[in-house]
């Protein structure tokens, strides 16, 4: 049962097969049995996910109208808060903490009647390409324990890849939803920026975040991504717009005519052979079910990279400005005579982790007077240069796309000494936050010369996230028929059900 | 391009509100020369012609009703607080003993 799709266990749900207590057990009962060695929840709900399954399934006994996802378990990413359950952010300076709200994302999902199991492992602060910087440890990647799961959500896509979860729910400012579903096999979604709330979303760099859908079909991310999309008066940059038709669209899958652009740039040196190969056959297939392939170039795209690592830094030393042990959170060296500020630098210097006091710091400098416009001001220009050549390229073609990472997932420990060689993992995905447009990453196969999941990203404009679910729907349906069973089939085995 | 002396970091960590070992500067010292080498590029394509870009969005005033809505009783508001008294967040020494 665990190893089906949402959209599976829903209709079970609504045959009367299953129920969602017996669904949301046999979860907990797989979480129990690997979470051991994939490390992928910081903390389970398993009382709390247990009475609100219990709800979904009298509700659905008094014959009430309940939506498609209700009763179907998710994992959340432990950035968003969720009343009175722990959320840490992957960082020591929350620990203990329990919200007294929910984010929007969380009501939404309340709402539709999805049960939340617990939250999930991340890069402390979403700072990370790994899940490595978690000051609660690293996540394994399913496929291999001793590699990396992509980060920073990298707890959430390794919950779906090790199936604890059919759904989840991850954060994107330059990559994090995208690199991990890469990495595992799995599907995530960064929508339109504005697209979903960012109310209850502990926030890194503001201008970039944006929370998404992550499961293992590209319908059942559509879904979920209807569940938590929407206009939300509690955030003043939330889009006030119908909800792109993503599931009609997932489920269509039809792309008969549609132009889809390779980007020149996200192509060639620096990505491993096998990702190219599963690239080029990914190609192959869309333009056998119909689409047009043409090329496009973005020749500001190499840039993205260098101007991203000094907004978001710069955002981040703001925005990270509220952890200053005094109304929530950490507080060290409150002794007799102790000053609020010595309180303040303690607390910071031993409740973050080593690449946040870094990025903290980055961004202090490039946001000083004398060097703001050398750093910040320039990366905002790229900024907008990286956004004229999208509009360029959309001028001729529906979507752009290009592999999502340079490589399959590295080794824990790898990359952990080298902050830039970790931040070239992000050098395909970022642009797309650059310009507030929606991006996919979907499962294109594994690279022949480790046998590791590669993902095929999809880039859709600003609030026509439908045409990505489009083409994520023909090339899933293409792959599904050339692999006749889905790529997670071909993971290693990590416990006894299933 | 520019790079950061030991002193610079450490007045960094000063102006973050972070207190730095020696070890954790003399490494930033090392990291950063590298990072801001790298991110420098952007000062490459930055020319005085090209707009800035702040927000993906226009952004523009929001506005609502003054009305008043239920929110957080001062219980909740304070229940992560490290200490609190009499509804207030307890919180250290702002000013000097003299003051």
């Amino acid at each position: 049962m665990i190893k089906n799709s949402a959209a599976e266990m829903s209709a079970a749900l609504s045959s009367g097969a299953t129920t969602s207590v017996a669904l949301t057990q046999a979860h907990l009962d797989r979480i129990s049995e690997v979470d051991g060695k994939v490390h992928a929840f910081l903390y389970v709900d398993t009382q709390g996910a247990l009475e609100q399954a219990k709800k979904i399934d009298d509700a659905r006994a008094r014959g009430e109208k309940l939506g498609p996802l209700a009763g179907v378990p998710l994992a959340l990413k432990d950035v968003l808060v969720q009343k009175d359950v722990p959320t840490t952010c992957g960082s020591k300076i929350l620990e203990g903490w329990r919200p007294p709200y929910d984010s929007t994302v969380v009501t939404n999902l309340k709402s539709a009647g999805v049960v939340i199991l617990g939250k999930t492992n991340m890069d402390e602060f979403a700072m990370g390409s790994s899940t490595e910087n978690s000051a609660y440890g690293p996540t394994h990647n399913p496929w291999d324990l001793t590699r990396i799961p992509g980060g920073s959500g990298g707890g959430s896509s390794a919950a779906l890849a090790a199936f604890e979860a059919p759904l989840a729910i991850g954060t994107d400012t330059g990559g994090s939803i995208r690199q991990p579903a890469a990495v595992t096999g799995t599907v995530g979604v960064k929508p339109t920026y504005g697209g979903v709330s960012r109310y209850g979303l502990v926030a890194f760099s503001s201008s970039l975040d944006q929370a998404g859908p992550c499961a293992r079909t590209v319908l059942d991310t559509a879904l979920l991504h209807e569940v938590i999309a929407g206009h939300d008066p509690k955030d003043s940059t939330s889009i006030n717009a119908p909800v792109p038709q993503v599931v009609a669209a997932a489920k269509s899958g039809d792309v008969k005519g549609m132009k889809i652009g390779v980007v020149k740039e996200l192509n060639g040196d620096g990505y491993q052979a096998g990702v190219r190969q599963r690239f080029e056959e990914s190609l192959e297939l869309l333009a056998k079910a119909g689409a047009e392939i043409v090329e496009v170039s973005a020749p500001n795209f190499e840039y993205a990279l260098a101007a991203y690592y000094l907004i978001a830094p710069s955002e981040c030393s703001s925005n990270l400005a509220r952890f200053d042990a005094m109304r929530y959170g950490l507080r060290v060296g409150d002794t007799d005579g102790a000053s609020a500020e010595s309180v303040m630098n303690m607390t910071r210097e031993v409740g973050f982790g080593r690449e946040v006091k870094r990025r903290i710091l980055l961004g202090t400098y490039a946001l000083s007077s004398g060097y703001y416009d050398a750093y910040y001001g320039s990366a905002q220009k790229v900024r907008t240069l990286i956004t004229q050549d999208f509009n360029k390229a959309f001028e001729k073609c529906d979507v752009m796309v290009s592999p999502t990472c340079p490589t399959t997932a590295f080794k824990i420990g790898e990359k952990a000494d080298d902050p830039l060689a970790m931040y070239l993992n992000d050098i395909a995905t970022i642009p797309v936050n650059m310009a507030g447009i929606g991006g996919m990453s979907l499962p294109s196969g594994v690279a022949p010369e480790d046998g590791l999941p590669v993902g095929f990203q999809i880039m859709s404009p600003v609030m026509q996230d439908q045409r990505m679910y489009s083409v994520g729907a023909a090339l899933e349906a293409a792959l599904l028929s050339k692999w006749g069973a889905p790529l997670l089939s071909q993971a290693p085995v990590l416990g006894g059900v299933a | 391009m520019s790079s950061l002396s030991r002193d610079d970091v450490a007045n960094l960590a000063r102006l973050a509100r972070i207190e730095m070992t020696d070890q954790e500067l003399e490494n930033l010292t090392t990291e950063f020369a590298v990072i801001l080498n790298a991110v420098a590029r952007v000062q490459e394509v930055a020319t005085t012609d090209v707009a800035a870009t702040s927000h993906p969005l226009p952004l523009k005033n929001i506005f609502r009703s003054d009305v008043v809505i239920p929110s957080l009783t001062p219980e909740e508001a304070l229940s992560g607080a490290p200490a609190s008294e009499e509804q207030r967040f307890r919180v250290p020494q702002i000013l000097g003993e003299e003051a």
